[in-house]
């Protein structure tokens, strides 16, 4: 093979002057080895989404699972006691136990949205900042100070949140709540913040240099060029980048389950304290009861999750695809 | 090449289901005593079982949670040896335990449990009653100069619903009905010390044992009654109302393999292990 660039390969001329037949069963292993571990990365992901699938299931099926937490209750409110106002309320452990999966929707949602509005604008930009502009000693810290972010444990950052941010946040804007979903949006910010900048920082600088050299020639400054030019032209990738953030954010657990405050309200005041989807699994599922109706809900909510992170993926693929296929067409 | 690709996609899932679903399915004949019982106390017994186990290899302590009422069923059912209950069995559970098994039954308090009240250390809070407790954590009292303090809100933490914490102050505090739902809940005791040390205006409950950077408040039965602190003499004498006793139930008395296992449990080996896990060791006879 180490002529190959020089002369044709000819298989026949090779199997004369080499022992390729062990050669060549090596390489069918490696090949094979490698494939293996490719597929069996798909392979356990479907088989999690088939256990997952498999204890949600009697949400559907099972009689008793209905009765008590049939999807009506999941989604619309419930008297707290017969004769009360119909709350939405999420109190599993009661008499009458209420599951109702709308407070958990709004925390959800409220503490990825504050996330990633933090993260996505900072990360972008110092991306921006690292491939257009800073000098290379700044670029040769910067990104691997970023990138070292995501070496920190969730359970250090959230640990953080609880004891240092949390005050912070509480003097600095004369909070009720020390524990809330600001609190726990920062903190998981700093999860999504490597996440969203590696891969913006990679589409930056896989913008061809000619473009660069284009936009200068043509008499635009340095920002002209980074915010007209490459930012477009690196969009894609960028797009990619937020949904990675977004997927990371709406699943993480540990950062949310500590500074959040886990009180289920159902509110949209970024103040007041939020409980996630991933927090209450974590928090409810190590003590239950196997198939109560309350571990069925748990996974209910994980299958849901899982469908959501996998939809907003489907989502922005397609979007990426749409914008990558005009930008080609434009160049 | 298509064919080849799926045919390594069924064999790699093969290969993790089968490895999923092969655990140990051989059926040893050998001696075991099964405790069913208390979410509460499950992680006091297991460590009993497992101490137990190390000391007198081929005995097995099947040690089981679902909750007192599970195990009371269970005792009455014959589904387990030892049923462990955080409550005193009903005397009409007692009756139905009689009349199906054919023999009394027998109550052994094996542990004590009590539970503090922490707020901020510059809370000047000195006493809380028991109905005050109930109302702060049901929501019905939310300001803290309803109970004797300054003007602000009362930020209340508690346990996860999964905890037996949780369990026991909802049974013994609240009265069995909800918590409101603003009460926060965090993982573990330890965070509840810190949150509640950070914070002025906040309230948490927890062990006895953890009180660093907070203070612990006396407790009053009701307006009239004494503040009495936790500690293991007020608990031991049952003066401090957040405490209870931690049951064994066997049918009859216990005998053979069920009665050493009880034994050593009171013994000062099993006593001991209570303070590990975070309760108390009951009074000797």
């Amino acid at each position: 093979m180490r002529n190959s660039g020089i002369l044709p390969y000819r298989p026949e001329v090779a199997a004369r002057s080499f022992p390729v037949f062990r050669g060549m069963v090596s390489d069918k292993m490696a090949a094979f080895v490698i494939k293996g571990s490719a597929f069996l990365a798909i392979a356990s992901l479907i088989l999690i989404f088939i256990f997952i699938g498999k204890e949600a299931l009697p949400m559907f099926t099972s009689s008793e699972v209905q009765q008590e937490a049939g999807l009506s209750k999941l989604f619309l409110p419930q008297p707290a006691h017969p004769g009360e106002a119909a709350q939405f309320t999420w109190q599993p452990i009661s008499e009458t136990p209420k599951y109702s999966l709308l407070p958990l929707l709004a925390g959800t949602l409220k503490v990825t949205i504050i996330a990633v509005l933090i993260a996505i604008p900072l990360a972008v930009a110092a991306a921006l900042y690292t491939s257009e502009f800073a000098p290379s000693w700044a670029r040769e810290t910067i990104k691997p100070c970023i990138e070292m972010l995501a070496g920190i444990p969730s359970v250090v950052v959230g640990f953080f949140c609880l004891m240092v941010i949390a005050s912070w946040l509480q003097t600095a804007f004369g909070l009720t709540f020390r524990l809330n979903a600001l609190t726990a949006g920062i903190g998981l910010s700093l999860a999504v913040i490597p996440i969203v900048y590696t891969v913006s920082e990679d589409a930056f600088s896989s913008v061809p240099q000619a473009f660069r050299e284009g936009s200068v020639a043509m008499g635009a400054t340095s920002w002209q060029t980074a915010s007209r030019v490459v930012l477009p032209a690196a969009m894609p990738g960028v797009l990619a980048s937020c949904i990675l953030g977004f997927g990371r954010a709406i699943g993480e657990t540990m950062i949310v389950l500590m500074a959040s405050g886990n009180a289920a309200v159902l509110s949209w005041s970024p103040a007041e304290s939020v409980r996630t989807f991933s927090a209450t699994i974590a928090a409810e599922l190590g003590e239950l009861v196997q198939g109560s109706p309350h571990y069925h809900v748990l996974f209910f909510i994980g299958a849901f999750l899982f469908i959501l992170t996998f939809v907003i993926n489907l989502a922005g693929r397609w979007w990426v695809g749409k914008l990558q296929k005009k930008l080609q067409g434009a160049a | 090449m298509r064919s080849k690709c799926i045919g390594l996609i069924l064999l790699s899932g093969l290969v993790i289901f089968s490895a999923a679903c092969g655990g140990p399915g051989e059926s040893e004949q050998h001696r075991s005593v099964t405790v069913k019982g208390s979410d509460t106390m499950v992680i006091l017994a297991q460590s009993w079982a497992e101490n137990y186990m190390k000391e007198h290899p081929g005995l097995t302590v099947q040690v089981t949670g679902g909750g007192s009422g599970v195990g009371i069923a269970a005792l009455i059912n014959g589904g387990t040896d030892i049923c462990e209950a955080s409550r005193p069995m009903k005397d009409s559970e007692k009756q139905q335990a009689k009349s199906r098994r054919g023999n009394e039954v027998k109550e052994i308090p094996v542990a004590l449990d009590g539970l503090a009240i922490y707020v901020g250390e510059s809370n000047p809070i000195q006493s809380f009653t028991e109905p005050q407790l109930k109302g702060i954590y049901t929501g019905k009292i939310t300001n803290w100069k309803e109970v004797g303090g300054k003007d602000a809100r009362i930020v209340t933490y508690g346990r996860d619903n999964s905890s037996g914490t949780y369990q026991f102050f909802k049974e013994h505090v609240l009265n069995n009905e909800d918590f409101a739902r603003e009460v926060q809940t965090l993982p573990g005791t330890g965070a509840i010390v810190n949150a509640v040390s950070k914070d002025p205006s906040s309230i948490g409950y927890g062990g006895i044992a953890y009180a660093s950077g907070i203070r612990v408040v006396s407790v009053r039965r009701d307006d009239k009654s004494d503040a009495v602190m936790p500690s293991l003499a007020t608990v031991k004498s049952g003066q401090y109302a957040l405490s209870r006793n931690l049951f064994f139930y066997t049918i009859g008395e216990p005998a053979g393999d069920v009665k050493a296992f009880i034994d050593w449990v009171l013994g000062p080996e099993g006593q001991k292990l209570c303070e590990t896990v975070g309760y108390y060791p009951i009074a000797q006879k």
